[in-house]
């Protein structure tokens, strides 16, 4: 058990060392002197030559990257020119609301995807199955930014029953904050849905052939049982994988819907960053987002073991 | 205790009908164990899915199946579901594939309990202990934390057992128990199905393809080929005159240590015909060295050749 | 409610392939929308089309009329106009990024599935590296970089579906080099060269055809997307994307106006998916249907 855990500690340092690289060369690539930026009207040629040297932009590049980093490891991420918070103080703030949407989105979408594929499953091959199948099929090709609209037309337009745009947190008023999530969560878990029901229903079809689950019948259990604990667990497996990647995914990837809704999530943060040119945020932002979505995959795979205690003891 | 009446399963495939299992008559007394013998594809496990109704989707079944009085496949799915793991259980032949692979063998086992005799936990975990003793499985506590791959073939049959014996069934059907394991295991596992059969009086349906195996396990032997019954009578019956050709055959191609080495082994030639091919007449006729003409024309029926013993070859007398 | 009944269904175990093999009428209705989109973006200058930039202030948010077949949009544009110049732009970055993509991405897949070893785990490690980034912050990035053009879309594009084509390629060239018809070759002193191009790329093909109307799919979605935060093709050009984004504003009073748009690329991407899910089906046992 330890030794898989090493060695897949041991491939995430260089994926997590490349990643840092490669944020930096990015953001160092926007063109737009930033010192420029900086001054603004008051830029002339001498001030700008000051501040490119008092901001070490006058270094060679992998002076600066290793110094990034450096100052990365011991947690400081810098500082917005802009708006004078550090990186962190943006992120923790902006954090609790991307991570809000994320998780009611991927909530909805099991309480659908689940469900509908346990029940697709059970019924494979009859209209209902098919029928369903059909519905994910299609639902995938609805893009985020339709089922927005269409979601925005229909019940804040049309019904008005729910805010199109805007955001109270959660300690200020809980059911206006929930008010104002529920179209943007609804938005993704539309996109969530079909992955995880197509996932789910052909691992429980597979399932439901092996002879265990014969012999659970034949043990006289009750159907939900068999359903749900003989034959729900040994499913699962790939549900939790694509679970983990879709979380890790929506952390930063949740930008349409952000900007769409107008919520002060991270993908908000990272967009109005490269707007404004505000090299520091972008750089500590897109870092902390791709590493998360690195240590997310990892969690996934120690998870893997906990969940198939085959892969544990070291069978398969 | 259980009474197979003209039972019959159709399979709808692609290529047409397929009869699985041909008008079957069985029965088994109480405390009494048959055995089924016959090769792979012969039918003996779709007749044991008939019987605990786990038969595939497209299957058709016709016929009877009375267990303890009442036609099991007439019953509503409740008391059918009620019925199975109580008085009537299985083992199966694979138990790396008929356990559960991510549940825990104490788990598979308290369920069943708690199921049908509605035990409280902590009573049913002192049961599964007692039980997994009983089949002889050292450090019964330790292994209600353990996983199925964690026991070598052998223990887990024994657990299957275990399960299977825990709600003090009636009637036990062993789809091939022993064919998953070596040897030595096997003999221990036969001990042991002996021991529990004396202890709770326990029907037994035995299937294997293996003669030896039935000749120890079965005081009567059903043989079947190609979906029919073709003999049917009490051990000594069946192993010392045998009244078909496909029975004989059998035997005869079974070595024992009077067998002259010098010679080869004699074989029944031809092989199993397809499914698909519905023969009108006896379905062991294009093989049979006895056949006569008539034997293609129409299914022989099965004759009492002698008490208790059945055959269905009018072309042999037995051999006294 | 009855109790839900568990089966052993056999048929769904012995073929599960079956369903597919036949081309069923959504897949014909696919094809033939796909035509007829290109159709109408191929024959852009042949039919009678007001042009898509004139603005008539006075008809704006017109409804159907003789001259408007779908009426104007918010600056009183034709939108059937609109509507197929939109289809022209999606279908080019559609169809040319993916291009970017197979190439580069197919190559490399094969290229590492085949050789095995350092380059392998190096073609990997980088693809998975690239794969951590959110894409749409990687494109938003690099299109603020390069500047807001349907050139630098189609290539950002094209290059983020480098390590989804590599994948593919790699698994299908994995499972196609332990093959008897490769050792074969190898044996007779074939080239690397020749065993790649000749032997395995064929096999690889379709695979890869599939995951390319997959990707273009996807790239009209991308590209939609941007388009509609204004971030994608710029204006005045009208993409579908664009006057999704521009619809928004006229939700309450003219909806058409976004749903014109919005239908015309759900169905497209539709009609891509199916195809392309079907092919992959055909070509990929495995996965096997929805």
């Amino acid at each position: 058990m330890l030794g898989f855990i090493a060695r897949k500690l041991l491939y995430l340092m260089p994926v997590l060392l490349a990643v840092s690289l490669l944020t930096f060369l990015i953001a160092s690539l926007l063109p737009g002197d930033l010192a420029y930026v900086i001054l603004g009207d008051q830029a002339t040629p001498e001030k700008v030559e000051a501040l490119r040297h008092d901001m070490g932009l006058d270094q060679p590049m992998w002076w600066r990257y290793l110094g990034w980093l450096g100052h990365v490891l011991q947690g400081d991420f810098g500082r917005s020119f802009r708006t004078g918070q550090t990186v962190l103080q943006a992120v923790t703030e902006r954090l609790p609301v991307s991570i809000e949407l994320m998780a009611l989105a991927e909530i909805i979408g099991l309480a659908i995807g689940v469900p509908l594929a346990v029940a697709c499953a059970v019924r494979s091959g009859s209209a209902f199955d098919r029928f369903m199948t059909g519905s994910a099929f299609g639902m995938l090709s609805v893009p985020t930014f339709l089922s927005a609209i269409l979601l925005i037309y229909l019940f804040a337009v049309e019904l008005r029953w729910l805010p199109a745009t805007g955001y109270v947190p959660f300690q200020e008023d809980p059911v206006g904050n929930l008010r104002f999530f529920v179209l943007p969560a609804v938005t993704l878990a539309l996109a969530e849905w079909p992955g995880i029901m197509r996932v789910l229903r052909s691992d429980m079809i597979a399932t439901l052939q092996e002879d265990y689950i014969a012999m659970a019948k034949a043990k006289g259990l009750k159907p939900s049982r068999i359903l749900f604990v003989h034959a729900l667990k040994p499913s699962s497996l790939t549900l939790v994988t694509i679970t983990g990647i879709n979380i890790g995914r929506l952390i930063g990837g949740a930008v349409i819907v952000e900007t769409i809704f107008a919520l002060p999530g991270i993908g908000r943060l990272l967009v109005g960053a490269i707007y404004t040119r505000d090299l520091i945020i972008l750089q500590g932002v897109v870092l902390l987002v791709a590493a998360g979505f690195v240590i997310m995959n990892f969690i996934v795979d120690m998870l893997y073991a906990v969940l198939d205690p085959r892969i544990r003891y070291g069978h398969a | 205790m259980l009474s197979v009446e003209n039972v019959s399963v159709d399979l709808p495939t692609p290529r047409g009908n397929l009869r699985a299992v041909d008008q079957v008559d069985l029965t088994i007394g109480a405390g009494r164990t048959l055995g089924i013998v016959g090769e792979s594809g012969c039918g003996k496990t779709m007749l044991s899915r008939a019987i605990l109704q786990l038969l595939p989707k497209k299957a058709k079944l016709s016929g009877r199946v009375l267990f303890d009085g009442q036609d099991v496949v007439r019953l509503d799915r409740e008391r059918l579901r009620r019925l199975r793991g109580r008085s009537l259980a299985v083992v199966f032949q694979d138990p790396m594939t008929s356990l559960n692979p991510v549940l825990t063998i104490g788990t598979q086992l308290i369920e069943t309990l708690q199921e049908h005799l509605e035990l409280d936990s902590v009573v049913a975990k002192r049961r599964s202990v007692e039980l997994l003793a009983a089949v002889g499985i050292p450090a019964p506590e330790q292994r209600l934390m353990q996983y199925p791959h964690q026991l070598s073939g052998g223990m887990r049959q024994r657990v299957a057992i275990a399960i299977a014996l825990s709600c003090e069934p009636k009637l036990l059907i062993a789809d091939e128990p022993t064919t998953a394991l070596d040897v030595t295991i096997q003999a221990q596992i036969l001990e042991l199905l002996a021991q529990l059969r004396e202890k709770f009086n326990l029907a037994m349906l035995f299937i294997s393809h293996d003669l030896a195996v039935i000749s120890q396990v079965a005081d009567r032997v059903a043989v079947m080929y190609a979906g029919s019954l073709v003999e049917l009578g009490s051990k000594l019956d069946i192993f010392q005159t045998p009244c078909h050709p496909y029975t004989r055959g059998l035997l005869k191609a079974v070595p024992t240590l009077k067998t002259d080495r010098a010679l080869s082994l004699p074989t029944i030639e031809g092989t199993v015909p397809p499914s698909h091919a519905a023969l009108p007449g006896c379905p062991f006729e294009p093989r049979c060295a006895d056949r006569v003409p008539d034997c293609g024309k129409a299914l022989p029926p099965l004759v009492e050749v002698a008490v208790g013993h059945w055959a269905r070859c009018p072309v042999i007398n037995p051999t006294r | 409610m009855a109790t839900l009944e568990l089966s052993i269904d056999e048929d769904v175990a012995v073929s599960p392939v079956k369903r597919t093999r036949r081309l069923g009428p959504l897949f014909w209705a696919a094809i033939a929308w796909i035509i007829l989109i290109f159709a109408a973006a191929g024959l852009v200058g042949v039919l009678p089309l007001p042009s898509p930039t004139d603005m008539d202030m006075l008809e704006r948010r017109a409804p159907a009329s003789a001259l408007h077949w779908l009426g104007t949009d918010g600056l009183g544009r034709d939108e059937l106009a609109r509507l197929i110049y939109g289809a022209r732009i999606s279908l080019i970055v559609g169809l040319c990024a993916p291009v970017i993509g197979v190439t580069i991405g197919g190559a490399l897949g094969m290229l590492a599935g085949y050789f095995r070893g350092r380059f392998e785990t190096l073609v990997v490690g980088s693809m998975d590296v690239l794969l951590a980034f959110p894409p749409l912050i990687l494109v938003l990035a690099i299109v603020a970089y390069l500047g807001q053009s349907i050139f630098n879309l189609t290539c950002i594009i094209g290059v983020l579906s480098i390590p989804a084509f590599m994948r593919v390629a790699r698994a299908a060239t994995l499972t196609l080099a332990r093959r008897e018809f490769v050792i074969a070759a190898q044996a007779l002193g074939a080239t690397h060269a020749r065993i790649l191009l000749r032997e395995l790329l064929p096999n690889v093909f379709l695979s890869l055809v599939a995951f390319f109307l997959l990707g273009v799919a996807v790239t009209i979605v991308v590209e939609g997307a941007l388009s509609f935060l204004g971030l994608g093709v710029p204006p005045p050009v009208s993409s579908w994307g664009n006057m999704i984004g521009e619809g928004r504003e006229s939700l309450d009073v003219a909806p058409r106006l976004a749903f014109i748009p919005a239908i015309t690329m759900f169905l497209t991407v539709l009609s891509f998916n199916l195809v392309g899910d079907t092919l992959r089906a055909l070509t990929d046992p495995r996965q096997g249907a929805l």
